[in-house]
């Protein structure tokens, strides 16, 4: 069996709300509540869901950048602290990240090449900047762009050659679990593409595993093997690929995958599913119902269980998990 | 939605049912690097009543061919060639015509709702300013015209909408306010400038909705987008733009179907889709697109194209029409119609 390298129990995390006045109680917007997550070496787990589901705290969480109300963090087994500084770089070493925003993600100051090598001292101390200019031009051979590039500057380069800069910053020390949050998801299509088959031929080359976090579900059924769908802080349905895609159950997984335009004008629309297209039904954590099933707010089949009680996560058969108190008599696919 | 008819209509009109006739345009800027052509005189028609998308990559010159035509370009930037609006000339130097057509039959929609909507006003005192500023309405009328239009629009409860402001709406509410804004006057025609690309899938979906309802109405809609899957569900023609020219138009079906020009195809290509089997790799354009400024003879394509040869890297194909499809290529893919 191959070997966990992530786990996380019942992460919570919560950001406290501006009170009307200072005699006010606090109140709080629950990012992420109680969430497990898994990942193991070389697997590929997709994390989807609409903007404030928490996809991005949650990457934050696991990164250290935010502190969790309460839940645990383990790399390989050994919990991992915010406080603990030891533990912690231990899992930087081999846990790195790649952002939205390219050009953002790398200082305008330095120089590719010094981007990449200060990462890789970061982690291997002074000693390791003799070899640095070695292992640079390799990361950078590695990602597809040319070493001559080392000595250029983040305005000089294109969204996508940042991009991929970026990435080799990232794999430079050798991690073994990369972070992507919303990795792709301000490049055109065409470079976007290329990104994507760049992460996934390091993954295949070198067993990286990948935390894909991402809004759009046609990417992540591409690079991921596993599928973990997030509404408004809580895993609605976590399944393997072939099966969210073809068979998804939580009526919000389906309502998701319907609304995803199709490229192609020939056949019409395929009706509205079963999401309701009636207006404001965006979600907010602020629209988050006290009580019971977060999405039964939304959901065409919720009745009083719903609103009463929350789900937990139930496996369905075939590593799928879904957490709806109907699943057993919903619909199956339209 | 049919409170505003402005009183002048169809004057003058072309021949065919052009609303919008744009010729030869190039858009311009002058930078402290030299002079960055965005657009490369491109000439397009906007038919009534059509939606036509308008595709391509970030600095493909697809904003700034509207932007152009509607003298709207940020300070150091200039537009030469023509674009008439139901037969009047836009860019001319009398700047009557583009006054009397911008904002009142012509309208905008951009990505960020937040940018077009005015923090400190409500969505009602913003909306009816768009009529009243024209002295279009009367004050009791624009209420009226704004609760009419939100709903037309599908606002939630429009009538306690209209006393909200900016920051307490969602971001789809906030967009379909700034839709609300642009449909006031009744246009003729709806310019869409990456109008879902900030939104949720769920949210985009209704917004899209919202636009081909519009449409059905017998608005005209320019739809500026880099989503090929918002195009197949709402266009009726598309234009595909790379480094400042159109490169291939076409009907929707017949450019998803068949595409004729290499980069067209390698584009529709490299979608992830959900509808198709996983495969090891994405079809991707290898290269970059030409940074802004650079000038090459030939083909801006020609450096990524699978197909090219000396002919590309030398002269520059023009746009050649073949019923109702144009593509601009030495060498069109074939049983597309137009290899000739």
């Amino acid at each position: 069996m191959t070997e966990r390298l992530l786990r996380v129990r019942g992460l919570t995390v919560r950001f406290p709300l501006r009170r009307a006045s200072p005699f006010a109680s606090r109140s709080w917007l629950t990012a992420v509540d109680a969430l497990d997550l898994e990942v193991a070496e070389g697997q590929s787990v997709g994390i989807v869901g609409e903007s404030g589901c928490g996809k991005s705290t949650l990457a934050r969480a696991i990164l250290a950048l935010v502190t969790p109300q309460s839940g645990t963090i383990e790399w390989r087994g050994e919990p991992v602290g915010r406080d603990d500084r030891g533990g912690l770089r231990r899992m930087r070493r081999e846990l790195q990240a790649v952002f939205q925003d390219p050009v953002g993600s790398l200082d305008p100051r330095m120089t590719i090449g010094e981007s990449i090598a200060e990462a890789l001292v970061a982690l291997a101390g002074p000693q390791g900047r003799p070899a640095a200019a070695v292992r640079v031009n390799a990361c950078l051979d590695e990602v597809g762009l040319d070493p001559a590039l080392a000595a250029r500057y983040p305005h000089e380069l294109s969204g996508g050659q940042c991009q991929r800069a970026a990435i080799a910053r990232a794999i430079v020390g050798r991690p073994r679990l990369l972070v992507c949050d919303e990795a792709v998801s301000a490049l055109d299509v065409s470079v976007q593409a290329q990104i994507v088959n760049l992460l996934a031929g390091l993954q295949r080359r070198h067993g990286l595993a990948l935390l894909f976090i991402s809004h759009n579900l046609a990417v992540v059924r591409h690079l991921c093997d596993e599928v973990v769908v997030l509404y408004l802080g809580r895993v609605v349905e976590r399944a393997p690929r072939e099966a969210i895609f073809a068979r998804p159950r939580h009526p919000y997984t389906r309502a998701l995958l319907a609304a995803v335009p199709r490229p192609d004008p020939s056949p019409p629309e395929p009706a509205g599913e079963i999401l309701s297209r009636e207006p404001d039904t965006s979600p907010g954590p602020a629209a988050k119902p006290a009580a019971g099933c977060a999405y039964s707010a939304r959901c065409p089949f919720a009745d009083a269980t719903c609103c009463a009680q929350a789900p937990v996560l139930e496996d369905t058969g075939g590593g799928q998990l879904i957490a709806c108190h109907h699943w057993r008599t919903l619909p199956t696919r339209p | 939605m049919g409170c505003v008819t402005p009183s002048i209509r169809g004057r003058a009109d072309v021949a065919n049912d052009a609303l919008l006739a744009i010729r030869d345009l190039s858009v311009e800027f002058a930078t402290p690097r030299g002079v960055v052509r965005a657009v490369r005189d491109v000439s397009l028609e906007v038919r009534r009543g059509e939606c036509l998308a308008i595709v391509g990559e970030s600095g493909s010159g697809k904003s700034q061919l509207l932007l152009g035509s509607f003298g709207l370009l940020a300070a150091r930037g200039s537009a030469r060639g023509s674009a008439r609006f139901a037969g009047e000339e836009l860019l001319g130097s009398d700047q009557a015509p583009l006054r009397a057509v911008r904002g009142t039959r012509v309208a905008m929609v951009f990505q960020d709702p937040m940018n077009s909507l005015t923090p400190h006003l409500t969505i009602g005192r913003q909306l009816a300013e768009v009529v009243l500023d024209r002295r279009l309405l009367d004050p009791q009328q624009a209420r009226a015209r704004s609760i009419e239009v939100l709903r037309a629009v599908r606002m939630p409860e429009p009538e306690a909408r209209v006393r909200q402001y900016p920051h307490e709406l969602s971001g789809g509410q906030r967009q379909r306010a700034a839709i609300a804004m642009a449909l006031m006057t009744n246009p003729d025609l709806l310019v869409a400038d990456e109008p879902t690309t900030a939104l949720d899938v769920t949210v985009q979906a209704q917004v899209i909705d919202v636009l081909r309802e519009a449409r059905d109405g017998g608005l005209s809609l320019v739809l500026i987008t880099h989503d090929l899957g918002v195009v197949a569900g709402i266009a009726d023609r598309v234009a595909v733009m790379y480094a400042g020219r159109i490169v291939e138009l076409a009907p929707v079906r017949e450019l998803f179907a068949s595409p004729a020009h290499p980069y067209t195809a390698a584009l529709l290509a490299s979608v992830p889709r959900l509808d198709t089997p996983v495969a090891a790799r994405l079809a991707s354009i290898e290269g970059q697109p030409p940074r802004p400024g650079e000038e090459r003879p030939g083909c801006a394509f020609a450096p990524r194209c699978p197909g090219a040869f000396e002919r590309c890297g030398a002269v520059a194909p023009q746009l050649r029409h073949d019923g109702a499809r144009s593509v601009a290529c030495h060498a069109p893919l074939a049983d597309s119609g137009a290899a000739s």
